[in-house]
């Protein structure tokens, strides 16, 4: 076991891949020497050589083209897009490309690449450094989607998208990289060290996809969330003190729906949170999908907490992101008779 | 038939190949790759060049100063005196600038800022070739193009530092400006974007008869994003009214411009392949910059299409108050780049003619120095990132359509609650 940070536990997931196997490259804008901007691949390219880990054009499309090209002919994948917000000129090559390669091809060809990328808000990144799009690629058949909360997760579940056949869009909060983030932002920094999730085994695991974690335990409520919310989360049940279940769920593609219904079935009451816009957001499929497993369990009206239909905007960071305060009147108002 | 599997061939494996660049931390800097030929060497082509007769010139370099300042060969451009002062006093005033918006960062007064120090002649130069009914499309590398159309430098600041007057309304990421009146688009954090967009615009001018054409840069390591492609693309099917520039400041962060296929060949060759004419010009060169931007703009006015420039430069200074550039180069590349400082060689060059002393040079630096001492005062009396009046932040609401929806009103009321 050692201390590991977010982007240490991500390093080393990528680090024990590469070791484990000659088909997994790593690649994507300044990832190759200089480590890349958030410091997740240091040292890889040093170790594994630079025809394992290496810096791409700045051409998103380009990339993930490779990545397509690659995995068909055998290869792991696995490329870093800088930011989330920069995927766009790639979505052409994986919505009509990588997700589909399987099924167009008739099992054929298909395309086993990871796709990471930093996401979320909370370091005054503005409208394009700031954003979360996972409901744009959990709409696309053919996608999975995973969005690690800690230290540990991210290594487990990067393992895992690493080792899994289909194409995988691993979204990082980038808040979350160097320490734990509960939307308290007027308080001190704290480090990943205190929190229990940055104990990593050093070597190889797997955390498996499609599995949520119950976080904490609870009777009155459940609260759905990932990411950086699932710190958020915690944080508004200890202030409002309501004995809320929170469920963080990892991989929102494909779906824990059994652990989702066994807790709202136990607890009746539902809130659902998350950093990304509200309308057509994952909240939207979340509250569809608890409606349509637990209606006759339910005593009050799903809750939504998300960012609000607007880019995000540099100045009023703290007005946009949905902190503790707006979950916790969430939670309260489910709770109210 | 397949002749292959007659005999086998004697193939070696094949190769991965990764490129790098000649030096990182540690090693002495190179820049053996970059030819330099003398200044004046290049010859001029009339305006209605096609792109193959441009394709030397795509692989040189233009270069009108010398060493020792003069101004010579064909590209000497026939420019007055005051337009250089103008252009000194502008590059100056963008490097004091930068200086002073990097200082305000530190302070806390903006939470990111982006510098062009040893590319003022890119912005600068090029503006001084353009008219100002032009319609720019930069990247967030061009501030020189506003300080050069006399934008207030108060007003660019108050977008630095998110304040109740930056125009706005603290939604961008500082450097992201946006000026309507000055012809400079709205910068996107999205590299490339605007190329391709500039073609679109230049189009539409000409289908409206107009007279004003379209100018456009990218970053070297943008160069590999489809934009710039659609750009050439299209820019030469239609014929477009615009200036097409790339400026090659050796680095897109970490990643020489070998990551973006400036080894195999030079940028401006691009044009020549898309059927564009093509200049590559040394772009701490104020003279040569002006002169390549006023041919590529007279062409363009002349209805003879677009022009692609490859302006080579330094990116000196980090890629943005984010970056450690000492993690990836050698700490001292920056002071051996082998074209120089743009201002000390325009400043050299107005010596050289006469038209300056060095006592009217340390009065110009005290002079901007203090246009940007009194301007952030009265910019920071508006308030700053950190402290001080911001907008409302409902406004944020605001203008994501022309009429607030339901949803948007809904969402404002559940903010204020
Ligand atoms: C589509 C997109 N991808 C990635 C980025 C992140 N990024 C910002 S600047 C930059 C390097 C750009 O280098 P270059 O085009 O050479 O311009 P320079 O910064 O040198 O002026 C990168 C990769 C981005 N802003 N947009
Ligand atoms: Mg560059």
């Amino acid at each position: 076991m050692a201390t590991m940070n977010m982007a240490q536990a991500l390093n080393s997931a990528m680090d024990t891949m590469l070791a484990r196997d000659p088909d997994v490259l790593i690649f994507g804008e300044d990832v190759g020497y200089f480590g890349g901007v958030f410091r997740c691949t240091t040292g890889l390219q040093q170790k594994h050589g630079a025809d394992r880990v290496f810096d791409t054009p700045v051409a998103e499309g380009g990339i993930l083209a490779m990545a397509v090209g690659m995995g068909a002919y055998g290869l792991r994948p696995v490329a870093e897009i800088q930011f989330a917000d920069y995927i766009y000129p790639a979505m052409d090559q994986l919505v009509s490309e990588a997700a589909r390669l399987r099924y167009r091809s008739g099992g054929e060809f298909w395309a086993p690449l990871t796709v990471r990328a930093p996401c979320g808000g909370g370091i005054f990144g503005g409208q394009t450094h700031s954003q979360s799009p996972e409901a744009l690629f959990t709409h696309v058949c053919g996608l999975k989607t995973v969005i690690p909360s800690n230290p540990y997760d991210a290594k487990g579940l990067l393992i895992s998208a690493i080792e899994d056949d289909d194409p995988v869009i691993f979204f990082e909060p980038k808040r979350l990289y160097n320490g734990p983030f509960d939307g308290h932002h007027e308080r001190p920094v704290q480090p990943w060290a205190k929190h229990p999730a940055s104990d990593v085994p050093e070597g190889y695991y797997n955390v498996p996809l499609g599995k949520a974690a119950v976080i904490r335990e609870g009777s009155a409520a459940t609260v759905l969330a990932y990411g950086t919310m699932v710190h958020v989360a915690l944080a508004a049940v200890e202030e409002t003190g309501i004995d809320a279940e929170v469920i963080d769920l990892r991989t929102l593609l494909p779906l824990d729906i059994d652990t989702i219904v066994e807790s709202v079935n136990k607890t009746g009451r539902c809130v659902i949170v998350h950093e990304a816009t509200r309308t057509s957001g994952f909240g939207a499929e979340l509250c569809a999908l608890v409606q349509e497993h637990c209606f006759f369990k339910l005593e009050a009206k799903i809750e939504r907490v998300t960012g609000w239909d607007t880019p995000y905007p540099l100045a009023f960071e703290w007005d946009y992101f949905p902190g503790p305060r707006r979950v916790a009147k969430a939670l309260q108002r489910v709770m109210e008779p | 038939m397949n002749a292959g599997t007659k005999e086998p061939l004697l193939q070696p494996t094949l190769r991965f190949h990764v490129p790098e660049p000649k030096a990182r931390p540690g090693h002495a800097p190179d820049f053996s790759n970059l030819v330099l030929p003398v200044a004046g060497a290049a010859p001029r082509p009339p305006v209605n060049a096609s792109a193959y007769d441009t394709r030397d010139l795509a692989g040189d370099l233009i270069r009108v100063l010398n060493d020792d300042g003069e101004a010579v060969g064909p590209w000497r451009p026939d420019i007055a005196v005051d337009v250089l002062l103008r252009g000194l006093r502008h590059m100056m005033l963008t490097r004091v600038f930068d200086e002073r918006m990097l200082l305000s960062q530190r302070q806390g007064k903006t939470s990111f800022y982006m510098q062009c120090t040893g590319e003022e002649a890119v912005a600068v130069g090029q503006a001084s070739a353009l008219d100002s009914a032009d319609m720019l499309f930069p990247t967030y590398r061009q501030q020189g193009l506003l300080i050069a159309r006399d934008w207030s430098i108060v007003d660019m600041m108050c977008q630095v530092f998110s304040n109740s007057h930056d125009r706005m309304k603290g939604r961008q990421l500082p450097v992201m400006y946006s000026s309507r009146d000055a012809n400079f688009f709205s910068l996107s954090g999205n590299l490339g974007t605007q190329f391709s967009q500039a073609v679109g615009w230049a189009m539409a001018s000409a289908y409206k008869r107009d007279r004003r054409i379209a100018v456009t840069w990218i970053g070297d390591g943008a160069t590999a994003e489809g934009d710039f492609h659609y750009a050439m693309t299209s820019a030469a099917v239609y014929q477009a009214p615009v200036v097409l520039n790339v400026v090659n400041n050796q680095w897109a962060i970490s990643s020489y411009q070998g990551i973006a296929g400036g080894e195999e060949a030079t940028f401006a060759t691009r044009g020549v392949g898309y059927g564009i004419p093509a200049l590559r010009v040394d772009g701490n060169d104020f003279l040569a910059v002006h002169a390549v931007t006023r041919w590529a703009a007279e062409r363009a006015r002349a209805n003879l299409g677009p022009t692609l420039i490859e302006l080579v430069t330094y990116r000196a200074a980090p890629h943005s108050t984010s970056d450690d550039p000492s993690k990836y180069r050698p700490a001292d590349e920056s002071s051996c780049w082998p074209l120089g400082d743009p201002i000390e060689r325009l400043k050299k060059h107005l010596m050289h003619i006469g038209a300056w002393t060095e006592g009217e040079h340390t009065a110009l630096r005290e002079e901007v120095a203090e246009q940007v001492r009194t301007a952030a005062k009265e910019a920071e009396s508006y308030g700053t990132l950190g402290q001080g009046p911001k907008h409302d932040p409902a406004t944020m609401f605001e203008d994501v359509f022309r009429e607030m929806p339901w949803h948007l009103r809904q969402q404002l009321e559940e903010l204020g609650t």
